[in-house]
């Protein structure tokens, strides 16, 4: 499958302090420096500078308790950060609430899906559209995210009649409704058999290359990661343990290693 | 004939089509009741409710309209807890403050424009009340069950200290809070300035009560049918998820806690004119219970559940009396929990969709969407 990477050609897209504290744009989205995240006296994620470009597609792997939803939360500002700072589209937004950074144009789809399901699937989409969009651009918008999310025909049905797939792709069109430029998917296709792993990843693919939206994609699933996006990160103990190309991460024994338990 | 018939047409369609309109406002999927049958039972309760004291009596009018009174207790739950999910024992306390702030004032300001002002200050009095505890709890992340347990901490912070105003160093003005004695001696709701006013004591309270609360219900039901009654709803269903669609979920639910309190200190403000009479009784546990014994029996995600269950259940209570009459009422939340956890009038409701064998809503939520999309 193919992929829009932009990331792949650039290998280095972080950017120093100074040209962040200028907001000296580059084609750096987002960008972490020293972020750090503590539970009480677990650290969940240490010290991580984390990087992702304008349109690149990445997906961040790693073994249970590596701290890959918490790094996304840390982003959205689910979780408030015990230090460092994250930096998204060359302003820092650290101390910024959930919804403003949403409002600057990142989202996030969580683990577990979440659609409304006493409401049926076109007023689910209607709720992230109705936020900025009225009368007949609200009508058009809903449209286009039910078409967007693969449930055209679906649209007076319950969402708790929807399959968990559906369900998946749903939030991601509602997500996606928000015309973010960065989307974050914490495990999208947990779950869901492999028509509807293909259908997620056929979606995915397509709002990146046709509306250039950046993903940020947590998965497990290395065949699903190979078919959405070339570059990989590696995370490990809560820092970045490797970057690079599906290929290599694939055959890398120290990741072979870390997945399979035992290092230390 | 003809003229006249083709000139009817339009108009009769015109006025159906504005009267599908208002329907509109008030319908969609976070109320029960979307069809003209809903509607036409609506009327006829009203109706049956205004000619109420007609049949009874003013006496017996009187006593009712003490329910319909407590009816605004049961939307103020019914709103920031069925609607926006947040479970609080502490709407007595807006109650309580509105009532003693009416108290106060009108005892002060014995006049229609003193009782007038009393009125607006009373309510404004329960809405800024829940402004400010509303405000701390949020906005310092208290969440959960937590805000349950602040606000029954702060319904009983409020007993203990109204309990306890039994000096005369409590006597605001010519008004003494009287602890565990009350406050006796408030004056009837009056609106109005000199002699350009009403009093409303008996039926003519009754009326005003009735009005009252028959335009409340039809305003929260276009509130929660509005955008932001489905932003409302996504608060209640999922924070977390809510704020990812970029919408600030402590504004939300402040806005909703401090019309929540707005519509208990109502409450609370018409039953101070009600009885002439306020004590710290409003602050106890058990009346704190009663608004979530009202509101899990009706139906805590409909307003028509709080409004039916309140005076179902307090005319029960009223006519049984006594101890047992608690009883039960504890039983009665015991049943409606354990046996229809979502309250008696979704499942008159569903059972209704049922019986029409269709399975869908009974009327038009489809021309509902598209409108309002």
């Amino acid at each position: 499958m193919s992929t829009n990477n932009s990331a792949a050609g650039s290998p280095n897209v972080r950017q120093t302090a100074a040209e962040l504290a200028t907001g000296d744009r580059t084609d750096t989205l987002l960008q972490t420096e020293d972020l750090r995240k503590e539970f009480g006296g677990f650290t969940a994620t240490d010290d991580v500078d984390f990087s992702v470009a304008e349109g690149e597609l990445r997906c961040l792997i790693g073994p249970n308790g590596a701290g890959k939803s918490t790094l996304l939360n840390l982003v959205t500002g689910t979780y408030d950060a015990s230090g460092g700072s994250i930096y998204y589209d060359g302003h820092d937004v650290t101390d910024l609430d959930p919804h403003e950074r949403v409002r600057k144009g990142i989202s996030m789809k969580f683990q577990v899906p979440s659609v409304y399901g006493d409401l049926t699937v076109r007023e689910n989409a209607r709720l992230p559209i109705q936020r900025f969009a009225d009368g007949e651009e609200r009508r058009r918008r809903v449209d286009e995210a039910i078409e967007a999310a693969g449930l055209a025909g679906y649209e007076h049905v319950d969402a708790s009649q929807l399959s968990h797939g559906q369900q998946q792709q749903l939030e991601i069109g509602m997500a996606a409704a928000l015309e973010p430029d960065l989307l974050l998917l914490d495990e999208p296709v947990a779950g869901l058999d492999v028509a509807e792993r293909e259908a997620i990843a056929e979606r995915v693919t397509r709002l990146n290359e046709e509306r250039g939206i950046a993903f940020v994609v947590i998965e497990h699933d290395t065949d699903f990661v190979a078919s959405i996006a070339d570059e990989v990160t590696v995370l490990h103990n809560g820092d970045i343990f490797r970057e690079g190309p599906i290929e290599d991460i694939e055959s890398d024994p120290e990741v072979q290693r870390i997945y399979l338990g035992g290092e230390q | 004939m003809a003229t006249e018939a083709s000139g009817a047409g339009p108009a009769d369609a015109g006025g159906q089509s504005t009267l599908a309109s208002l329907r509109r406002r008030f319908e969609g999927p976070n109320t029960v009741g979307n069809s003209r049958g809903f509607w036409i039972g609506f009327l006829v309760a009203v109706v049956a409710l205004a000619a109420y004291p007609l049949v009874v009596g003013s006496y017996q009018a009187s006593r009712f309209s003490l329910f319909l009174v407590y009816a605004f207790l049961g939307l103020s739950l019914s709103v920031v807890w069925g609607y926006a999910g947040v479970l609080s024992f502490g709407q007595v306390v807006f109650f309580g403050v509105a009532g003693y702030t009416f108290g106060v004032v009108s005892v002060n300001f014995a006049t229609p424009a003193g009782i007038t002002g009393a009125f607006l200050v009373g309510v404004v009095g329960g809405a800024v009340m829940a402004f400010v505890l509303g405000y701390f709890m949020f906005y310092g992340g208290v969440r959960d069950v937590y805000v349950t347990i602040i606000t029954l901490v702060s319904t009983l912070v409020l007993h203990t200290f109204m309990a306890q105003t039994a000096g005369d160093e409590w006597t605001i003005g010519e008004a003494a809070l009287g602890g565990f004695n009350g406050m006796p001696t408030i004056p009837n709701l009056a609106f109005g300035v000199g002699g350009a006013s009403i009093t409303f004591s008996s039926t003519t309270f009754y009326y005003l009560v009735l009005g009252l609360l028959v335009a409340t219900y039809l305003g929260l039901r276009a509130l929660v049918n509005s955008d932001y009654g489905r932003v409302m709803v996504a608060v209640r269903e999922d924070e977390d998820r809510t704020r990812m669609f970029g919408y600030d979920v402590e504004r939300v639910k402040l806005a909703v806690f401090t019309l929540g309190g707005a519509l208990a200190g109502l409450s609370g403000v018409l039953y101070a004119a009600w009885g002439n009479y306020m004590s710290p009784g409003v602050f106890e546990l058990t009346f704190a219970s009663l608004p979530v014994i009202w509101v899990s029996v009706g139906g805590r995600k409909t307003l028509l559940g709080a409004v039916t269950a309140t005076v179902g259940i307090e005319f029960l209570r009223n006519s049984l009396g006594g101890e047992l009459a608690f009883v039960i009422v504890g039983a009665l939340l015991l049943v409606f929990i354990l046996g229809l956890p979502g309250g008696i009038v979704p499942w008159v409701h569903e059972t209704y969709v049922e019986m029409r064998g269709d399975g869908t809503q009974p009327e038009p939520p489809e021309a509902t969407t598209e409108v309002s999309d």
